[in-house]
This record gives structure tokens, sequence and C-alpha cells, in this order.
């Protein structure tokens, strides 16, 4: 009995976490009409199977298309941003004894809290002002604010594992301070940079309310956004079909990273948040 | 052993000068160091948030901006006497102190399987990660499909429920659904995190307590579970503050529908959908306190230690 | 190569406290000079101090001819051993040794010339395009060491490099650094809190108790002369004997009993009231053994606890201490990174003697070894100074056998 438990519990982990991927999977094969009318219920699609049709419907919106390139776009430029500057200021953080480092941690922990909803109607209001309102910049910056605290926390634990005693001999060893950053500090903290750069890109990927507020059309709007505003051909349906498509798109990307980096994320994740 | 001859002069002047002179050069360059990072934090948050302070005392909608006018404190008199203010406030604290208590606990009974689990570590892992990396939005979607009486699977599948049950039709059904789509989504987050406060858990003073005679309760609770305090708080702080600024699923699921507004909705809905930036505002600034409120209650009722929190080893 | 000569150095840290105080030594070329103390005797600060990443706080740092207080690491010149190696995981082996001539920007048939030579001296040879993670305890060791000596460096410096060895790798890699540096010839100053190391590998041995200089002198000299309480309880395995001692004439009392002690020391110490005498444990003898029974110095006592080892046993003798002398003793105990325990002898006995736990014996002591501290100061009063004075005058680089 107590040897069964534990295969049981991976099965039970396995099924939670993948089972509504299945279904989401399943719908995008079912036909619009199916799903519309409510005749095929059931988890999979049985005589409702339509193929490719949906994938091909959403490939061919426009607006579909454009949200998936700025969304990698966005989030690409938000995260190169974003942990180039985590990674000076983990550094500092890490290494240098200075006046303001509380307050630098205390920002990030209380940024890492901030309620994103109560900056809506301000930066709606300023980014109006700026020009910054529907475009790339206008999400990359506060993308870039909100994913800093993680970065930091994330970058700042793998610096303090990098033992300090290494940059001495460096400099003992005959290196300048940007030699021993370079050839000794670079190298060693190259996996936790790479893994910081994965949770933020996850950050701006999956950010909802500043696609919804700070957008209004296809030029800047990210994928989330785009989702929750896409209409199909009947507007007082939503496309069950095509959105669940659209969704298997979309999460496509985070499919692959996840089982590319698996170990890193998971490395990263717990090494910023408790101590170890 | 040395005896002291006066130092010279020049060098008792010279030196300690030198030493600050290192530690200010240390000074300035980590300052120099954090602060691209601070502005870019500080410029959208701490400036957003005091505009919304001054714009929170004017009546001012895009509709119509030149009629803005300074109205004083109304906007919060109006936002404080409204029973919706009050309704989406109490939905959600219940949002958050549920999905909270389902989380922690679900969470750790995942953390215990993939702590002792030796073999498919690499598969669970991904599995765990697929919903933490998941738009949210996409999981919302996939929730409120599977639960819609036209097309989910779940009436089919829930035994007490009848085939044309409309879980989005009234309150309660409408918020468990919200729920779940939240619970799924966060869940391997905090098993992540409480899998690692778990690691540290010394496994020598496991096998004592097994010597000392502790059944497997008395071992969870007297000696894992202690021992992981700073884990679990740190875990709970993070994961509450996220659930109490619950949107996207609201959002994605019901719109707000049937009483199932939180106030991140409330807001949201008053500056953008109806313009009213100068109430939206107001609502803000109440949102921004009150997370504040339930951060210092958490951490002051827990004893969170905000250090670790802060990642200050 | 060159001299390092340090003129009063003093570090004081933000909170004032002087890590190292008003330290003077001069280290000569080619000399191998031990820096030993307890955890916390600030004998690290004054290493890091040499190499440059400590700042000096005040005081005067030489190496050779010119003042280095204002130089950075990297222009001074000096190889390090760290405690934990510090070895670069990303690089192999080779690429560890030959990072320094790489830094300096030499030609790569040079670095390899190099690199290649000490990797021979060292036997890594046939691990030199492994990485340091592949690598045993005192493979590491030998690389760290490797990076040391292929750079024409003006000093070695070591910190603690042992330490994270076990036993036996300890006691050879002991004896590896104490050959190479006798074939290099090169100036090194070495720190450690392990007194075997100390008096084994030191021409001299730097005492150093909460940053201030104890004595610095042979390590046969620390040994038979120590000028106070703390350098006495400090080198030495077992560790000296300390009991409460009153002198009258030449004839002092202790816990035991009366003991007759040599005239010259004896005069020292006159109406000086009381005071802690000084024994090391191999300064005691079964009396038995030694034949003379009776003589004035031999006293009975009841044996606790025997352990025998074959070629000798330790016999511990319990007693009491008067409270002035045990407060003296508690602190030099919690000087010595030790804990306040009961107050015991400790005896070091002839493989052959006979005497068992239990049993009241008659014990010989040698009193012509004993020393005797002033309790308040715990000063050695009984000095030798000329013995001091010949030791001096004959330093010489192979007088390690301690």
């Amino acid at each position: 009995m107590r040897k069964l438990a534990l295969p049981l519990g991976v099965l039970l982990v396995m099924v939670w976490c993948l089972l509504p991927i299945a279904w989401i999977v399943s719908l995008s094969f079912k036909s619009q009409e199916a799903v519309s009318n409510g005749t095929d219920p059931g988890f999979l699609p049985l005589d409702s199977f339509t193929g490719w049709e949906n994938y091909q419907t959403v490939w061919e919106d426009e607006q579909f298309r454009r949200s998936i390139i700025n969304s990698i776009g966005i989030s690409l430029i938000a995260t190169i941003l974003s942990v180039a500057l985590a990674t000076l200021a983990a550094y500092a953080i890490a290494r240098l004894e200075f006046r303001g480092k509380r307050f630098v941690l205390s920002t990030a922990l209380a940024i890492a809290m901030f309620p994103v909803v109560s900056l809506v109607s301000p930066l709606f209001d300023l980014w109006r002002q700026f020009g910054l309102y529907d475009t790339w910049p206008g999400l990359i910056i506060p993308y870039m604010s909100f994913t800093l605290p993680l970065a930091i926390w994330t970058l700042s634990a793998f610096f303090r594992e990098i033992p300090w005693e290494m940059e001495q001999a460096a400099q003992v060893d005959g290196a300048t301070s940007w030699q021993a950053f370079r050839k000794v500090i670079v190298p060693l903290a190259a996996p936790g940079v790479f893994t910081a750069a994965i949770l933020t890109f996850f950050f701006a990927w999956n950010d909802f309310v500043f696609g919804i507020t700070l957008t209004s059309t296809e030029a800047a709007r990210p994928i989330p956004a785009a989702l929750s505003f896409f209409v199909g051909p009947d507007p007082f349906q939503r496309p069950a079909g095509l959105l669940a498509a659209a969704a298997v798109i979309a999460t496509i990307p985070i499919v692959i990273i996840v089982l590319l980096f698996q170990r890193k994320i998971v490395a990263g994740l717990t090494s910023g948040a408790v101590k170890g | 052993m040395t005896t002291t001859v006066a130092t010279p002069a020049t060098q008792a002047g010279r030196q300690p000068q030198e030493v600050s002179d290192r530690t200010r050069a240390e000074n300035r360059l980590g300052m120099k160091l954090v602060a691209p990072a601070l502005v870019v934090m500080l410029v959208v948050t701490a400036f957003p948030i005091l505009r919304a302070l001054w714009l929170s005392f004017y009546n001012y909608s895009l509709t119509a901006p030149e009629d803005r006018q300074f109205i004083g404190i109304d906007n919060y008199v109006t936002a404080l006497t409204d029973s919706l203010f009050w309704r989406d406030i109490g939905m959600t604290v219940i949002y958050m102190l549920v999905t909270v208590a389902f989380e922690l606990v679900i969470g750790f009974a995942f953390a215990m399987i993939m702590h002792r689990v030796i073999f498919a570590r690499g598969i669970i892992r991904t599995s765990i990660l697929i919903p933490y990396g998941i738009i949210t939005v996409v999981s919302g979607f996939a929730w409120q499909f599977a639960f819609t009486y036209q097309n989910g699977f779940i009436n089919g599948w829930l035994p007490f429920v009848s085939a044309d049950f409309n879980w989005f039709g009234d309150t309660v059904p409408a918020v468990i659904a919200i729920m779940v789509s939240e619970i799924w989504k966060t869940t391997p987050f905090m098993s992540l995190l409480l899998l690692a406060g778990l690691a540290q858990v010394s496994e020598d003073m496991i096998e004592a307590a097994k010597v000392d005679g502790a059944t497997w309760w008395q071992r969870l609770f007297k000696v894992i579970l202690p021992n992981m305090r700073a884990a679990i708080m740190v875990a709970v702080l993070f994961r509450a503050l996220d659930a109490y600024r619950i949107f996207d699923n609201i959002f994605v699921m019901t719109a707000g529908a049937q009483g199932t507004e939180s106030i991140s909705f409330l807001t949201y809905r008053q500056s953008i959908e109806q313009f009213q930036l100068g109430m939206g505002s107001a609502l803000a600034v109440l949102l921004f306190l009150s997370v504040l409120l339930v951060a210092f209650i958490i951490v002051k009722l827990f004893r969170v230690d905000l250090a670790q929190a802060r990642g200050e080893s | 190569m060159a001299a390092i000569s340090m003129k009063n150095i003093v570090k004081k840290y933000g909170d004032g406290f002087p890590a190292v105080n008003d330290v003077s030594i001069d280290v000569a070329d080619g000399e191998f000079i031990i820096l030993v103390g307890p955890s916390g005797c600030g004998k690290s600060t004054l290493l890091r101090m040499i190499v440059g990443l400590e700042d000096i706080t005040s005081g005067e740092m030489r190496i050779g001819d010119r003042v280095v207080n204002d130089l950075a690491p990297r222009d001074r010149n000096l190889a390090m051993v760290f405690q934990n190696y510090a070895l670069y995981p990303h690089l192999t082996v080779y690429e560890n040794i030959a990072f320094p001539l790489r830094l300096a920007g030499e030609k790569d048939d040079e670095v390899d010339r190099k690199v290649r030579d000490a990797s021979a001296t060292l036997e890594l040879d046939e691990h030199l395009d492994r990485k340091p993670g592949n690598l045993s305890g005192g493979q590491r060791q030998r690389v760290a060491m490797g990076r040391a000596i292929v750079r024409d460096a003006d000093a070695f410096l070591f910190d603690e490099p042992l330490s994270n060895l076990d036993a036996k790798l300890r006691g050879q890699m002991r004896t590896e650094i104490a050959r190479l540096q006798r074939r290099l010839g090169i100036t090194t100053v070495y720190v450690t809190h392990d007194q075997t190391e100390a008096m084994t590998l030191g021409d001299r041995v730097a005492v150093l108790k909460r940053g201030v200089l104890q004595q610095l002198a042979t390590p046969r000299e620390l040994y038979t002369q120590p000028n106070n309480l703390f350098v006495a309880g400090f080198i030495g395995s077992p560790p000296m004997n300390f009991l409460p001692a009153t002198v009258e004439g030449d004839q002092v009392s202790l816990p035991f009993g009366k003991v007759r002690i040599p005239q010259a020391k004896a005069e020292r110490v006159q109406g000086r009231g009381l005071l802690i005498a000084g024994v090391r444990p191999e300064h005691f003898e079964d009396a038995d053994v030694v034949g003379k029974p009776g003589d004035g110095s031999t006293f009975r006592a009841k044996v606790d606890v025997v352990e025998w080892l074959g070629n000798e046993s330790y016999a511990y003798i319990p007693f009491e201490a008067p409270p002035e002398v045990q407060a003296q003793l508690d602190q030099l105990e919690r000087d010595l990174d030790g804990e306040a325990m009961r107050t015991q002898l400790v005896v070091s006995l002839d493989g052959a003697s006979r005497i068992r736990e239990g049993d009241e014996a008659e014990l010989w002591i040698e009193t012509d070894q004993m020393h005797l501290f002033d309790p308040e100061t715990g000063e050695n009063l009984t000095l030798d100074r000329k013995v001091e004075d010949n030791e001096q005058a004959t330093l010489e680089h192979t007088a390690t056998d301690g």
C-alpha cells in the first residue's frame, strides 16, 4: 500500500497539472458549430473533430498574428533590459556595502507586492500625454519595473553563491576589477542571469492588466489582451474553438521553454525566495 | 612584543582618510550600480501613485476633460460609503483566504510528493511548471469552457451536478469556478517554494524523530512544519498579496458579473471602462492602501521575517 | 623575491574595534613565517592587509623597498593560496594555473612552458585537462599552489591552506609545502590556527591574540620560553598544565604538595604571593620509572583517568584552584577558543609506567622546566633571557624540528 502511494501521488500531480491543458487542446480540435450548440460536450472531440481548421482560421487573423509579434518583441526587449539592470543592481547588493542597500531591497519588495491595477488610471493618463499610449515602449517600461524585483532577487541569490574569494584570488593574480568581473564573475553568473531572464520573460508574457489598459490597437496589443478581445464571426457567442486554438499557440513558447530549462527555472524560483 | 613609538604625524593624518576613500568609492559604485534599476522601479510606481493621489481629489472624467474640478475628498467619501466598495473588498478577501488556504494544502502535498520521488523528476518538474508558466488568461478560458454547460466536461464528470447546471448563473458557483482557475494556476509556485523549504529540513532530524517514536503525523506537525516555518510564511505572504490583486481570471471568466467583482476589477472598471479618472484614482489609492494593510497584517500576524522576504542573507 | 616589513600596523573596523593592533613584524627575504592564533586573533586580517584585500588603518607595509599601503592587490606581485583554494570552476586545471600569466599577457609558448613546469613540480600532469570540480581535496590544494608558483611572485601567502583536508592528507601536504618553500627559497607568510603546523613549518612564528602580537620567535623558543600564559597555553599538545602556586624560599606549594625549584627561578618571584605555575605534561614522570623518589621534587596524587597510548600514557588528576586563579584560567580557556572545564593536571607518563586508574601515585616533576606566571597580567616571571638571546643569535632556517 505504502509503495503505491507515491506513484499514485505522482499521477495525481500530473493529472492536476496537465488535465486543463489536454482539455484546451481537445477543444481546439472541436468544430465551432458543435461547441456553440453544445452537441458534443464530452472531453474529447468525437463527432466534432475538425482537424487544423481552427488553427488555420486563427493564424489567418491579422490582429492575432500582430499580437504574437508584439508579445515576443515586447517581452524579449523588456527581459533583456530588465536583466541587464538587475545584474548591475544584484552585483552591488550581493558584493558591496553602500548606503541605501536596504532601501533598494525594500523598494523591490514593495513593488513585488504593488497592486498593478492601482497604476492603471494614472499610467493611462500619463502615457497618453507622453505619447507612450499604445506603443511598445509604453509596455516595455512597466514590464521592466515589475520584473526588476524578481530579477534582482534571483540574481543576488546567485551572486551570493559565487565565493567572494574567487574574485579576490583574481585580483591577487593580477586582474583589474573589470577583468575580475569579466573573466571570473560573468562566466560563473551566466547560468543565474539566464534563469532570471526566463522568469522575467514569463512575467512579461503573462501580463494582462497593462496589456489591456495601455494599448488600444494591434500596434502594441500583446497576446493575453488580444485573446480577451478576440471576437469570432458571431459577436454574441465566444468562439471557444478558435480561442482554444489561439490559447494553444500562445502556450507553445512556454511549453518549449519549460521543457528545455525546467531545472534552471526551479532553481531560480526557489533561490530567489528562500535563502539557500 | 612591540612598543609603540609615536607614529609620524603625516601618516596618522593621511591614513584614516584613505580608508574612508575606499569605503566611499565602494559606496559610490554601489549606488551607481543600483541607480538605474531603482529609477525604473520608481518611475512607474512612485510617480504615478503620487499622481493618482493628486487626481483623486478631482472630479475628472476623460469624456469631459475640460470640466475637471477640485472636489476634495468627495471621491473617497463616495467610495467608502458605497456598499459596492465594501462588497468588493469582502469578495477580494474571500478570494484571498480561500485560494491561499487551498494552495497551501495542495501545494504542500505536491511538495511532499516531489521531495520523496526519485524517478521521473524531470517529468514532474515539467508538468508542474506548465501551469506556472501559462498565461492566466488562457487558464481562465480553459476553466470557463470546462465549466460552461453548453460545451464543458465538468457537469458531465461531477455526479452531483445536473448536466445543465449554469456555473456562471449565480455568485457562489461562479466564484468557485474563478477560484479553481486561480488555484490551478498558482499552486505550482506555492509547491516549489515549499519544496525548497522542505529540502532544508535535515533528514537526520526526521530520522531522529522516527527513532524517538514519532508517528508520521507527529513528524509532520512537530518536526517538519515548524522547521519550514520561514519558507511557509514567505510563500503565504507572496501568494496572499498576489491573490488579493486578483483580476485576470475575473475579467476573462465573468467580467465581474454575478457579484464576482474584486476591488482590482472595480478600480479598473471605473477608470478604463467608465473613464472616471478622478474616481478611479481614488479607488487606486484605496486599493494601494488596502494592500499595504493586508501586507502589514500578514507580517505582524505571522511574524514573517521581512529580511528574508527581501532576500537578504 | 623580497622582504616584507610591517611597522605598527593597525586595522580598525567601522565600530572602532581594532582587529589588528600595532603589530610590527619583519619578514626576512626567503624566510618562512607563521601567523598563528585562535579564531578572531587578527591573523587573517593581517595577511589580507599584506596582500591588499583589506585597508590598512595606520602603520606602514613594505614589500622589498616599496611602501605598498595604497597599492591594489594586482600591483603588489604576491601570490596567495586561499583557504577554499578559490579555483575558477569554469576553467580547466591548466587554465587555472595559467590564469595569472594570461592576465599578464604572456605569450602562449611561455605560458605553456611555465604551466608544465609547475604541474610537473606538483605532479598535476595527468589532471591538466580536468575541471576543479572533479578533483580531490589534495589535488585542488596543489592546483592552488600551482597558480601561486607559476608566477615570479615576491612572496607566497597562505591562508589556512590545509584546514579543509583530512588529517592524513594535511600531514602530507604540510611536508610538501615545506619542501617547496625550501626549494624555491621564497619569502612566505602562512596563516594557521593549528599549532602543529606553526611549529613544524615556520622559521619563526608570530602568536597573536585579539589583534595584539604576543610573541615572535622560533618554534623552539616559543615552546621553551613562552612570554606569557597565553603563548604557553597555545603552544604544545596536550597543553601546558597551569596550577596555583605560592613560593617560599625555593619551595613551591602546589595543590598536591611542595616541590623545590632552582634557586635562580625562585629569586625572581620572591614575595609575589599567589602565582600560576606552568608545567608541560612531559615534565612529569612516574617516580618509579625515573628512579629518584623522594628527592624533594616528587608528590603524591590520586589518578582519576589513565589513557594508555602504547609509547606513553596520559594520566589525569583533578584539583581545585582558588577563585582568582580559576578566573584567570577560565579567561585563558576562552582566549584559546576552548571551554572552561574542570581543572585537572595532565601528566605524560612513560609507556612502562604501571600506574592505574584510582591509584595513589608518586609523580616526579622536572622543576627546572617550570614556569611561573603573574596571575594578574599573565606575564612569565621566570623567562630565561639568556637562552632567548642565544636562540636569536643562532636563528637558522633549519631549526624547525620543534
